[in-house]
Protein backbone atom coordinates (compact mmCIF):
# COMPACT_ATOMS: atom_id res chain seq x y z
CA UNK A 1 0.00 0.00 0.00
CA UNK A 2 1.08 3.39 -1.13
CA UNK A 3 1.32 6.21 1.92
CA UNK A 4 0.31 10.28 1.22
CA UNK A 5 2.55 12.18 3.22
CA UNK A 6 1.91 15.91 3.63
CA UNK A 7 5.18 18.13 4.55
CA UNK A 8 4.74 21.59 5.78
CA UNK A 9 7.77 24.08 6.24
CA UNK A 10 8.25 27.72 7.33
CA UNK A 11 11.70 27.63 9.21
CA UNK A 12 12.19 31.33 7.07
CA UNK A 13 10.37 33.16 4.63
CA UNK A 14 9.16 30.67 2.39
CA UNK A 15 5.81 28.74 3.06
CA UNK A 16 6.18 25.79 1.86
CA UNK A 17 3.52 22.66 1.52
CA UNK A 18 4.49 19.26 -0.19
CA UNK A 19 2.79 16.42 -0.98
CA UNK A 20 4.79 13.08 -1.70
CA UNK A 21 3.73 9.18 -2.19
CA UNK A 22 5.97 6.67 -0.52
CA UNK A 23 5.87 3.59 -2.70
CA UNK A 24 6.11 -0.25 -1.19
CA UNK A 25 9.36 0.31 -2.90
CA UNK A 26 10.65 2.77 -0.58
CA UNK A 27 10.39 4.63 -3.55
CA UNK A 28 9.52 8.60 -2.96
CA UNK A 29 7.32 10.35 -5.98
CA UNK A 30 6.71 14.21 -5.61
CA UNK A 31 2.99 14.87 -6.55
CA UNK A 32 2.43 18.42 -5.01
CA UNK A 33 5.00 21.62 -4.07
CA UNK A 34 3.14 24.56 -3.08
CA UNK A 35 5.23 27.61 -1.62
CA UNK A 36 4.20 31.40 -0.75
CA UNK A 37 7.25 33.13 -0.74
CA UNK A 38 7.70 36.60 1.77
CA UNK A 39 11.09 37.41 0.09
CA UNK A 40 9.86 40.95 -1.47
CA UNK A 41 8.78 42.18 1.56
CA UNK A 42 12.06 42.00 3.13
CA UNK A 43 13.76 43.14 -0.01
CA UNK A 44 14.00 46.95 1.40
CA UNK A 45 15.62 45.79 4.79
CA UNK A 46 18.35 44.00 3.10
CA UNK A 47 17.73 40.56 4.66
CA UNK A 48 14.63 38.54 6.42
CA UNK A 49 12.66 40.50 9.05
CA UNK A 50 11.43 37.54 11.25
CA UNK A 51 8.22 39.08 12.63
CA UNK A 52 6.92 40.06 8.94
CA UNK A 53 7.80 36.74 8.01
CA UNK A 54 5.76 35.10 11.01
CA UNK A 55 2.81 37.59 9.87
CA UNK A 56 3.25 35.98 6.11
CA UNK A 57 3.32 32.24 7.44
CA UNK A 58 0.21 32.93 8.96
CA UNK A 59 -1.75 34.32 6.21
CA UNK A 60 -0.13 32.16 3.63
CA UNK A 61 -0.55 28.61 5.49
CA UNK A 62 -4.07 27.90 4.31
CA UNK A 63 -3.89 29.16 0.48
CA UNK A 64 -1.00 27.06 0.32
CA UNK A 65 -2.22 23.54 1.77
CA UNK A 66 -5.32 24.32 -0.39
CA UNK A 67 -2.85 24.91 -3.70
CA UNK A 68 -0.93 21.80 -2.92
CA UNK A 69 -4.33 19.36 -2.28
CA UNK A 70 -5.20 21.17 -5.61
CA UNK A 71 -2.57 20.65 -8.24
CA UNK A 72 -1.97 16.97 -6.74
CA UNK A 73 -5.81 16.38 -7.21
CA UNK A 74 -6.19 15.16 -3.39
CA UNK A 75 -8.29 15.91 -1.08
CA UNK A 76 -6.36 16.27 2.84
CA UNK A 77 -8.28 13.10 4.06
CA UNK A 78 -5.96 11.56 1.78
CA UNK A 79 -3.05 12.15 3.96
CA UNK A 80 -1.51 9.22 5.47
CA UNK A 81 0.99 10.80 7.84
CA UNK A 82 2.21 14.81 8.31
CA UNK A 83 5.80 15.65 8.43
CA UNK A 84 6.32 19.42 9.64
CA UNK A 85 9.67 21.44 10.43
CA UNK A 86 10.82 21.40 13.53
CA UNK A 87 13.66 23.33 13.67
CA UNK A 88 16.98 24.66 12.89
CA UNK A 89 14.99 28.12 11.91
CA UNK A 90 13.07 31.31 12.89
CA UNK A 91 11.15 30.68 16.22
CA UNK A 92 8.11 32.73 15.56
CA UNK A 93 8.38 30.94 12.13
CA UNK A 94 8.43 27.64 12.42
CA UNK A 95 6.12 27.94 15.51
CA UNK A 96 2.99 28.88 12.60
CA UNK A 97 4.17 25.38 10.33
CA UNK A 98 4.45 23.71 13.99
CA UNK A 99 0.99 24.98 15.18
CA UNK A 100 -0.68 24.15 11.85
CA UNK A 101 0.95 20.98 11.34
CA UNK A 102 -0.56 19.75 15.07
CA UNK A 103 -3.67 21.02 14.19
CA UNK A 104 -4.08 18.86 10.50
CA UNK A 105 -2.73 16.15 12.29
CA UNK A 106 -5.41 16.00 15.06
CA UNK A 107 -8.35 16.67 12.73
CA UNK A 108 -6.99 14.07 10.27
CA UNK A 109 -6.06 11.81 12.50
CA UNK A 110 -2.71 10.76 11.37
CA UNK A 111 0.27 10.65 12.98
CA UNK A 112 2.93 13.79 12.64
CA UNK A 113 6.68 13.70 12.66
CA UNK A 114 8.16 16.80 13.59
CA UNK A 115 11.57 16.87 11.82
CA UNK A 116 15.06 18.64 10.95
CA UNK A 117 14.61 21.23 8.07
CA UNK A 118 18.27 20.40 7.49
CA UNK A 119 17.99 16.63 6.77
CA UNK A 120 15.19 17.78 4.29
CA UNK A 121 17.41 19.39 2.14
CA UNK A 122 19.28 16.08 1.94
CA UNK A 123 16.21 14.19 1.66
CA UNK A 124 15.02 16.49 -1.26
CA UNK A 125 17.29 14.81 -3.58
CA UNK A 126 16.14 11.39 -3.41
CA UNK A 127 12.56 12.92 -5.43
CA UNK A 128 14.25 13.66 -8.45
CA UNK A 129 17.80 11.16 -8.58
CA UNK A 130 16.53 8.08 -6.00
CA UNK A 131 17.46 6.64 -2.96
CA UNK A 132 20.61 7.44 -1.80
CA UNK A 133 23.38 5.77 -1.24
CA UNK A 134 24.55 5.62 1.83
CA UNK A 135 26.85 7.03 3.73
CA UNK A 136 26.92 10.15 1.31
CA UNK A 137 28.31 13.37 2.13
CA UNK A 138 26.02 16.95 1.94
CA UNK A 139 26.99 19.97 1.39
CA UNK A 140 23.99 22.91 2.41
CA UNK A 141 24.34 26.62 1.34
CA UNK A 142 21.93 28.96 1.12
CA UNK A 143 21.01 32.61 3.55
CA UNK A 144 20.89 30.45 6.82
CA UNK A 145 23.39 27.67 6.15
CA UNK A 146 26.57 26.29 4.97
CA UNK A 147 27.24 23.18 6.16
CA UNK A 148 29.43 19.45 5.52
CA UNK A 149 27.36 16.28 6.63
CA UNK A 150 28.06 12.68 6.79
CA UNK A 151 24.59 10.97 6.36
CA UNK A 152 25.03 7.34 7.38
CA UNK A 153 20.82 7.53 7.38
CA UNK A 154 18.38 9.85 6.34
CA UNK A 155 16.18 8.86 8.56
CA UNK A 156 18.41 8.80 11.58
CA UNK A 157 22.04 9.06 11.47
CA UNK A 158 23.39 12.09 10.27
CA UNK A 159 26.78 13.96 11.58
CA UNK A 160 28.02 17.23 11.26
CA UNK A 161 31.65 17.68 9.68
CA UNK A 162 32.19 21.19 9.41
CA UNK A 163 29.87 24.31 9.08
CA UNK A 164 30.08 28.76 8.98
CA UNK A 165 32.12 29.85 12.08
CA UNK A 166 30.00 33.17 11.43
CA UNK A 167 27.90 34.17 8.05
CA UNK A 168 26.21 31.94 5.71
CA UNK A 169 27.65 31.64 2.42
CA UNK A 170 24.20 33.24 1.19
CA UNK A 171 24.33 35.59 3.25
CA UNK A 172 27.72 36.91 2.37
CA UNK A 173 26.30 37.09 -1.01
CA UNK A 174 23.54 39.40 0.43
CA UNK A 175 25.66 41.64 1.97
CA UNK A 176 28.28 41.69 -0.80
CA UNK A 177 25.21 42.54 -3.27
CA UNK A 178 24.05 45.41 -0.75
CA UNK A 179 27.98 46.83 -1.14
CA UNK A 180 27.65 46.78 -4.72
CA UNK A 181 24.85 48.44 -5.11
CA UNK A 182 22.84 45.44 -6.43
CA UNK A 183 19.24 44.34 -5.17
CA UNK A 184 18.14 41.41 -2.61
CA UNK A 185 18.88 38.74 -2.35
CA UNK A 186 22.23 38.81 -3.68
CA UNK A 187 22.87 35.12 -5.17
CA UNK A 188 21.19 35.80 -8.55
CA UNK A 189 22.28 39.43 -9.65
CA UNK A 190 25.75 38.48 -8.33
CA UNK A 191 25.87 35.04 -10.56
CA UNK A 192 24.39 37.25 -13.32
CA UNK A 193 27.30 39.76 -13.30
CA UNK A 194 30.06 37.58 -12.60
CA UNK A 195 29.67 35.73 -16.06
CA UNK A 196 31.10 38.86 -17.65
CA UNK A 197 33.85 39.32 -15.11
CA UNK A 198 36.88 37.63 -14.53
CA UNK A 199 37.12 35.49 -11.81
CA UNK A 200 41.27 35.70 -11.73
CA UNK A 201 40.76 39.96 -11.21
CA UNK A 202 41.37 40.57 -7.67
CA UNK A 203 43.15 37.70 -5.38
CA UNK A 204 40.29 37.87 -2.39
CA UNK A 205 41.12 35.72 0.59
CA UNK A 206 39.84 31.79 1.29
CA UNK A 207 38.78 31.95 4.42
CA UNK A 208 39.82 28.82 7.27
CA UNK A 209 41.66 27.34 4.26
CA UNK A 210 45.17 28.11 6.87
CA UNK A 211 47.20 24.67 7.92
CA UNK A 212 45.81 25.28 11.91
CA UNK A 213 41.69 26.33 10.61
CA UNK A 214 39.18 23.49 10.88
CA UNK A 215 39.82 21.24 7.91
CA UNK A 216 35.73 21.02 7.26
CA UNK A 217 35.08 24.84 8.47
CA UNK A 218 34.03 27.64 6.89
CA UNK A 219 34.07 31.18 7.13
CA UNK A 220 32.97 34.36 4.98
CA UNK A 221 33.03 37.13 7.18
CA UNK A 222 36.65 37.92 6.54
CA UNK A 223 35.97 37.70 2.62
CA UNK A 224 32.96 40.02 2.87
CA UNK A 225 35.13 42.47 4.81
CA UNK A 226 37.82 42.35 1.76
CA UNK A 227 35.60 42.69 -0.70
CA UNK A 228 34.72 46.21 0.86
CA UNK A 229 37.86 46.75 1.61
CA UNK A 230 38.68 47.29 -2.31
CA UNK A 231 35.52 48.32 -3.36
CA UNK A 232 36.60 51.58 -1.10
CA UNK A 233 39.78 52.16 -1.85
CA UNK A 234 39.17 51.44 -5.69
CA UNK A 235 36.54 54.41 -5.20
CA UNK A 236 39.27 56.52 -3.26
CA UNK A 237 41.19 56.56 -5.84
CA UNK A 238 38.30 58.01 -7.55
CA UNK A 239 38.34 54.71 -10.25
CA UNK A 240 34.81 53.01 -11.48
CA UNK A 241 34.36 50.11 -9.19
CA UNK A 242 34.56 46.84 -12.00
CA UNK A 243 31.35 45.42 -10.32
CA UNK A 244 31.78 42.60 -13.26
CA UNK A 245 35.04 41.58 -11.73
CA UNK A 246 34.59 41.72 -7.86
CA UNK A 247 31.58 39.80 -8.46
CA UNK A 248 32.98 36.95 -10.42
CA UNK A 249 36.53 36.91 -8.52
CA UNK A 250 33.94 36.88 -4.97
CA UNK A 251 32.16 34.13 -6.38
CA UNK A 252 35.31 32.32 -7.60
CA UNK A 253 36.79 32.81 -3.77
CA UNK A 254 33.08 30.93 -2.11
CA UNK A 255 32.83 28.23 -4.88
CA UNK A 256 36.97 27.48 -4.31
CA UNK A 257 36.38 26.85 -0.45
CA UNK A 258 33.54 25.26 -0.77
CA UNK A 259 34.09 22.67 -3.06
CA UNK A 260 37.61 22.13 -2.01
CA UNK A 261 36.29 21.18 1.49
CA UNK A 262 33.91 19.14 0.56
CA UNK A 263 36.10 17.07 -2.09
CA UNK A 264 38.61 16.80 0.47
CA UNK A 265 36.07 15.15 2.60
CA UNK A 266 35.25 12.76 0.20
CA UNK A 267 38.86 11.92 -0.06
CA UNK A 268 39.09 11.13 3.59
CA UNK A 269 36.04 9.45 4.36
CA UNK A 270 36.61 7.50 1.03
CA UNK A 271 32.68 8.20 0.61
CA UNK A 272 31.93 8.75 -3.25
CA UNK A 273 28.90 10.80 -3.53
CA UNK A 274 28.28 14.59 -2.91
CA UNK A 275 25.13 15.90 -2.81
CA UNK A 276 25.09 19.88 -3.06
CA UNK A 277 21.47 21.19 -1.96
CA UNK A 278 20.07 24.62 -0.18
CA UNK A 279 19.38 27.97 -2.30
CA UNK A 280 22.88 28.92 -3.13
CA UNK A 281 23.26 24.92 -4.72
CA UNK A 282 21.77 27.01 -8.19
CA UNK A 283 24.77 29.13 -8.22
CA UNK A 284 26.33 28.68 -11.40
CA UNK A 285 30.08 28.62 -10.31
CA UNK A 286 29.91 26.58 -7.75
CA UNK A 287 27.64 23.73 -9.44
CA UNK A 288 30.60 23.86 -12.05
CA UNK A 289 33.50 23.94 -10.13
CA UNK A 290 32.07 21.05 -8.07
CA UNK A 291 31.14 19.22 -11.51
CA UNK A 292 34.83 19.96 -12.12
CA UNK A 293 36.45 18.67 -9.13
CA UNK A 294 33.73 15.85 -8.24
CA UNK A 295 34.88 14.23 -11.83
CA UNK A 296 38.51 14.55 -10.93
CA UNK A 297 37.90 13.13 -7.87
CA UNK A 298 35.81 10.26 -8.84
CA UNK A 299 33.35 11.28 -7.07
CA UNK A 300 29.48 11.43 -7.62
CA UNK A 301 28.03 14.76 -7.35
CA UNK A 302 23.78 14.93 -7.50
CA UNK A 303 21.92 18.63 -7.11
CA UNK A 304 18.59 18.87 -7.07
CA UNK A 305 16.73 21.34 -9.19
CA UNK A 306 16.76 24.68 -8.53
CA UNK A 307 12.87 24.77 -7.10
CA UNK A 308 13.69 21.56 -5.22
CA UNK A 309 17.41 23.29 -3.54
CA UNK A 310 15.69 26.44 -1.94
CA UNK A 311 13.46 26.05 1.17
CA UNK A 312 9.96 24.01 -0.21
CA UNK A 313 7.28 21.52 1.33
CA UNK A 314 8.56 18.84 -1.15
CA UNK A 315 11.81 18.44 1.03
CA UNK A 316 10.02 17.93 4.67
CA UNK A 317 7.91 15.74 2.76
CA UNK A 318 10.64 13.58 1.30
CA UNK A 319 12.27 13.41 4.97
CA UNK A 320 8.56 12.53 6.34
CA UNK A 321 8.30 9.88 3.73
CA UNK A 322 11.43 7.90 4.66
CA UNK A 323 11.04 8.72 8.14
CA UNK A 324 7.91 6.96 7.89
CA UNK A 325 9.39 4.22 5.71
CA UNK A 326 11.64 3.94 8.19
CA UNK A 327 9.24 3.51 11.08
CA UNK A 328 10.63 5.96 13.26
CA UNK A 329 8.14 6.50 15.76
CA UNK A 330 5.81 9.55 15.83
CA UNK A 331 6.26 13.20 17.49
CA UNK A 332 3.91 13.78 20.40
CA UNK A 333 1.53 16.58 19.81
CA UNK A 334 3.58 18.81 22.51
CA UNK A 335 6.59 19.31 20.92
CA UNK A 336 8.41 22.64 20.85
CA UNK A 337 9.38 24.19 17.75
CA UNK A 338 13.40 23.53 17.88
CA UNK A 339 15.20 27.41 16.41
CA UNK A 340 18.40 26.02 17.22
CA UNK A 341 17.77 22.04 16.85
CA UNK A 342 21.27 19.91 15.52
CA UNK A 343 21.28 18.45 12.37
CA UNK A 344 21.89 15.18 14.73
CA UNK A 345 18.45 15.22 15.40
CA UNK A 346 16.63 14.44 12.29
CA UNK A 347 13.26 13.79 14.27
CA UNK A 348 12.07 15.04 17.75
CA UNK B 1 -24.59 23.35 18.49
CA UNK B 2 -21.31 22.48 19.71
CA UNK B 3 -18.46 25.33 19.67
CA UNK B 4 -14.83 24.52 20.00
CA UNK B 5 -13.19 27.96 21.86
CA UNK B 6 -9.58 28.64 21.63
CA UNK B 7 -7.26 31.76 22.68
CA UNK B 8 -3.73 32.06 23.03
CA UNK B 9 -3.99 36.53 23.22
CA UNK B 10 -2.93 36.28 26.66
CA UNK B 11 -0.40 34.41 28.63
CA UNK B 12 -3.00 31.71 29.13
CA UNK B 13 -2.92 28.88 26.47
CA UNK B 14 -7.08 28.41 26.28
CA UNK B 15 -9.28 25.53 24.67
CA UNK B 16 -12.39 24.49 25.37
CA UNK B 17 -16.07 23.00 24.01
CA UNK B 18 -19.04 25.15 25.17
CA UNK B 19 -22.80 23.69 23.57
CA UNK B 20 -24.45 27.15 22.24
CA UNK B 21 -28.62 26.88 23.01
CA UNK B 22 -30.90 29.60 21.57
CA UNK B 23 -30.81 31.54 25.00
CA UNK B 24 -27.47 30.32 26.46
CA UNK B 25 -23.89 28.84 26.43
CA UNK B 26 -22.62 26.20 28.90
CA UNK B 27 -18.97 25.11 28.67
CA UNK B 28 -18.79 21.14 28.40
CA UNK B 29 -14.75 21.06 29.05
CA UNK B 30 -11.83 23.63 29.39
CA UNK B 31 -8.39 23.30 29.36
CA UNK B 32 -6.52 26.10 30.70
CA UNK B 33 -2.30 26.45 31.34
CA UNK B 34 -1.23 29.77 32.05
CA UNK B 35 2.09 30.16 30.48
CA UNK B 36 3.17 32.47 27.67
CA UNK B 37 6.11 30.28 26.46
CA UNK B 38 3.71 27.36 26.08
CA UNK B 39 1.42 28.05 23.14
CA UNK B 40 2.62 26.31 20.53
CA UNK B 41 3.37 23.18 22.78
CA UNK B 42 0.16 22.63 24.16
CA UNK B 43 -2.55 24.12 22.56
CA UNK B 44 -3.32 21.23 20.42
CA UNK B 45 -3.25 19.10 22.90
CA UNK B 46 -5.73 20.89 25.22
CA UNK B 47 -7.85 20.92 22.29
CA UNK B 48 -7.74 17.26 22.19
CA UNK B 49 -8.46 16.69 26.19
CA UNK B 50 -11.28 19.57 26.16
CA UNK B 51 -13.21 17.64 23.21
CA UNK B 52 -12.71 14.21 25.03
CA UNK B 53 -13.75 15.38 28.15
CA UNK B 54 -16.94 16.46 26.84
CA UNK B 55 -18.02 13.32 25.06
CA UNK B 56 -17.17 14.39 21.77
CA UNK B 57 -14.81 14.34 19.00
CA UNK B 58 -13.20 17.22 16.51
CA UNK B 59 -15.84 15.21 14.14
CA UNK B 60 -18.77 16.13 16.57
CA UNK B 61 -17.83 19.85 16.33
CA UNK B 62 -20.02 22.08 14.47
CA UNK B 63 -17.60 25.56 14.59
CA UNK B 64 -14.68 26.53 15.93
CA UNK B 65 -14.69 30.40 17.65
CA UNK B 66 -10.86 31.79 17.58
CA UNK B 67 -9.38 34.82 19.78
CA UNK B 68 -7.94 37.09 17.33
CA UNK B 69 -6.07 39.37 19.39
CA UNK B 70 -4.86 41.84 20.66
CA UNK B 71 -1.85 39.92 22.08
CA UNK B 72 1.74 39.49 21.96
CA UNK B 73 2.16 38.43 18.31
CA UNK B 74 4.32 34.79 18.42
CA UNK B 75 1.61 33.55 21.24
CA UNK B 76 -1.38 35.19 19.14
CA UNK B 77 0.02 33.31 15.71
CA UNK B 78 -0.52 29.74 17.52
CA UNK B 79 -4.47 30.10 18.03
CA UNK B 80 -5.03 31.40 14.83
CA UNK B 81 -2.71 28.50 12.97
CA UNK B 82 -4.18 25.88 15.05
CA UNK B 83 -8.12 27.57 14.53
CA UNK B 84 -7.22 27.75 10.88
CA UNK B 85 -6.04 24.41 10.31
CA UNK B 86 -8.59 22.89 12.06
CA UNK B 87 -11.52 24.07 10.23
CA UNK B 88 -9.99 23.62 7.35
CA UNK B 89 -9.42 19.69 7.69
CA UNK B 90 -12.75 19.67 9.55
CA UNK B 91 -14.67 20.96 7.20
CA UNK B 92 -16.45 23.82 9.58
CA UNK B 93 -16.38 27.93 10.11
CA UNK B 94 -13.89 29.45 11.70
CA UNK B 95 -15.13 32.91 13.87
CA UNK B 96 -12.39 35.36 14.87
CA UNK B 97 -13.64 37.29 18.10
CA UNK B 98 -11.90 40.03 19.83
CA UNK B 99 -10.10 38.36 23.11
CA UNK B 100 -11.35 41.66 24.89
CA UNK B 101 -14.66 41.17 23.48
CA UNK B 102 -14.55 37.73 25.10
CA UNK B 103 -13.63 38.63 28.56
CA UNK B 104 -15.69 42.01 28.70
CA UNK B 105 -18.98 38.91 27.81
CA UNK B 106 -18.06 37.04 31.00
CA UNK B 107 -17.22 40.70 32.71
CA UNK B 108 -18.92 39.76 36.46
CA UNK B 109 -20.88 42.92 36.57
CA UNK B 110 -23.72 44.87 34.89
CA UNK B 111 -21.93 47.97 34.39
CA UNK B 112 -19.45 50.08 32.32
CA UNK B 113 -16.14 48.46 31.74
CA UNK B 114 -12.86 48.54 30.71
CA UNK B 115 -11.08 45.54 29.78
CA UNK B 116 -7.06 45.75 29.71
CA UNK B 117 -4.38 42.98 29.13
CA UNK B 118 -1.14 43.05 28.52
CA UNK B 119 0.58 44.38 25.52
CA UNK B 120 4.54 43.75 27.43
CA UNK B 121 7.23 46.65 26.42
CA UNK B 122 5.17 48.57 29.38
CA UNK B 123 1.83 49.21 27.41
CA UNK B 124 -1.73 47.53 27.46
CA UNK B 125 -4.28 46.48 24.85
CA UNK B 126 -7.41 47.83 26.37
CA UNK B 127 -11.19 48.19 25.40
CA UNK B 128 -14.06 49.98 27.05
CA UNK B 129 -17.74 48.58 27.08
CA UNK B 130 -20.80 50.12 28.28
CA UNK B 131 -23.45 48.15 30.14
CA UNK B 132 -25.20 46.57 27.59
CA UNK B 133 -21.12 45.17 26.15
CA UNK B 134 -20.93 47.05 23.28
CA UNK B 135 -17.68 47.88 22.53
CA UNK B 136 -17.49 51.87 23.07
CA UNK B 137 -13.39 52.26 22.20
CA UNK B 138 -10.83 49.91 21.07
CA UNK B 139 -9.21 47.73 20.98
CA UNK B 140 -6.20 49.91 21.46
CA UNK B 141 -2.58 49.41 22.54
CA UNK B 142 -1.14 52.05 24.76
CA UNK B 143 0.53 52.99 27.91
CA UNK B 144 -1.61 52.18 31.49
CA UNK B 145 -1.78 56.34 31.65
CA UNK B 146 -3.02 56.34 28.00
CA UNK B 147 -6.41 54.70 28.32
CA UNK B 148 -9.20 56.66 27.55
CA UNK B 149 -11.93 54.93 29.95
CA UNK B 150 -14.75 56.32 28.94
CA UNK B 151 -16.37 56.92 32.18
CA UNK B 152 -16.00 52.91 32.82
CA UNK B 153 -16.87 52.08 36.32
CA UNK B 154 -15.24 48.55 36.17
CA UNK B 155 -11.84 47.34 34.85
CA UNK B 156 -10.86 43.24 34.17
CA UNK B 157 -8.54 41.62 32.33
CA UNK B 158 -4.76 40.50 33.54
CA UNK B 159 -3.77 44.04 33.03
CA UNK B 160 -4.74 45.21 36.12
CA UNK B 161 -2.53 42.52 37.51
CA UNK B 162 0.23 43.30 36.07
CA UNK B 163 -0.23 47.62 36.49
CA UNK B 164 -1.82 47.04 39.59
CA UNK B 165 -1.06 51.27 40.04
CA UNK B 166 -2.37 52.30 37.26
CA UNK B 167 -5.98 50.83 37.23
CA UNK B 168 -7.56 51.83 40.28
CA UNK B 169 -11.25 50.89 39.40
CA UNK B 170 -12.93 48.21 40.83
CA UNK B 171 -12.07 45.14 39.41
CA UNK B 172 -13.50 41.85 38.26
CA UNK B 173 -13.50 38.39 36.84
CA UNK B 174 -12.48 37.38 34.47
CA UNK B 175 -8.29 37.89 34.02
CA UNK B 176 -8.36 35.64 30.57
CA UNK B 177 -10.67 35.02 27.72
CA UNK B 178 -12.43 31.91 28.21
CA UNK B 179 -14.06 29.62 26.04
CA UNK B 180 -17.67 30.41 27.15
CA UNK B 181 -16.97 34.34 26.58
CA UNK B 182 -15.12 33.43 23.15
CA UNK B 183 -18.81 32.30 22.10
CA UNK B 184 -20.50 34.48 24.09
CA UNK B 185 -18.88 37.06 21.85
CA UNK B 186 -19.65 35.32 18.53
CA UNK B 187 -22.84 34.07 19.98
CA UNK B 188 -24.94 36.34 17.20
CA UNK B 189 -22.62 35.03 14.09
CA UNK B 190 -22.90 31.25 15.47
CA UNK B 191 -26.84 31.69 15.62
CA UNK B 192 -27.35 32.64 12.07
CA UNK B 193 -24.77 30.52 10.88
CA UNK B 194 -22.99 34.10 9.05
CA UNK B 195 -20.28 33.56 6.76
CA UNK B 196 -17.38 33.97 9.27
CA UNK B 197 -15.18 37.41 8.73
CA UNK B 198 -11.55 36.52 7.53
CA UNK B 199 -9.26 35.18 10.31
CA UNK B 200 -6.70 37.57 10.67
CA UNK B 201 -4.61 38.59 13.69
CA UNK B 202 -5.19 41.78 15.27
CA UNK B 203 -1.51 43.44 16.21
CA UNK B 204 -1.94 46.96 16.54
CA UNK B 205 1.74 47.40 15.83
CA UNK B 206 3.66 47.34 13.01
CA UNK B 207 6.95 44.82 12.76
CA UNK B 208 10.20 46.10 13.79
CA UNK B 209 12.50 46.48 11.32
CA UNK B 210 14.25 49.26 9.64
CA UNK B 211 15.07 49.89 6.39
CA UNK B 212 19.48 49.49 6.13
CA UNK B 213 21.92 52.50 5.95
CA UNK B 214 24.62 52.56 3.82
CA UNK B 215 27.42 49.79 4.14
CA UNK B 216 29.49 51.01 6.90
CA UNK B 217 32.97 51.81 6.02
CA UNK B 218 35.49 49.38 6.60
CA UNK B 219 38.55 51.80 6.09
CA UNK B 220 39.78 54.23 8.65
ZN1 LIG C 1 16.94 25.93 4.16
Amino acid sequence: MTKIVMGIESSCDETGVGLVRLHEDGSVELLADAVASSVEQHARFGGVVPEVASRAHLEAMAPTVRRAFDSAGLKLSDVDAIAVTAGPGLAGALLVGVAAAKAYAAALEVPLYGVNHLAGHVAVDTLEHGPLPTPCLALLVSGGHTQLLRVDDIAGKITELGSTVDDAAGEAYDKVARLLGLPYPGGPPIDKAAADGDPAAIAFPRGMTGPRDAKYDFSFSGLKTAVARWVETTERRGETVPVDDVCASFQEAVADVLTAKAVAAAKETGIDTLVISGGVAANSRLSGLARERCAAAGVQLRIPRPRLCTDNGAMIAALGAHVVAAGVPRSKLDFSAAPGLPVSTVTV
Amino acid sequence: MLVLALDTSTPAVTAGVVELGPDGATTRAERVTVDPRAHGELLTPHVLESVDQAGTTLRGLDAVVCGSGPGPFTGLRAGLATAASLGQALEIPVYPVCGLDAIAAEAAVDDTLLVVTDARRREVYWAAYDANRQRLAGPAVSLPVDVDTHGARHVAGHGVQVYPDAFTLPAVEPLYPSPRGLVLAAAAELRSGAEPAPLTAVYLRRPDAQEPHRPKRVLA
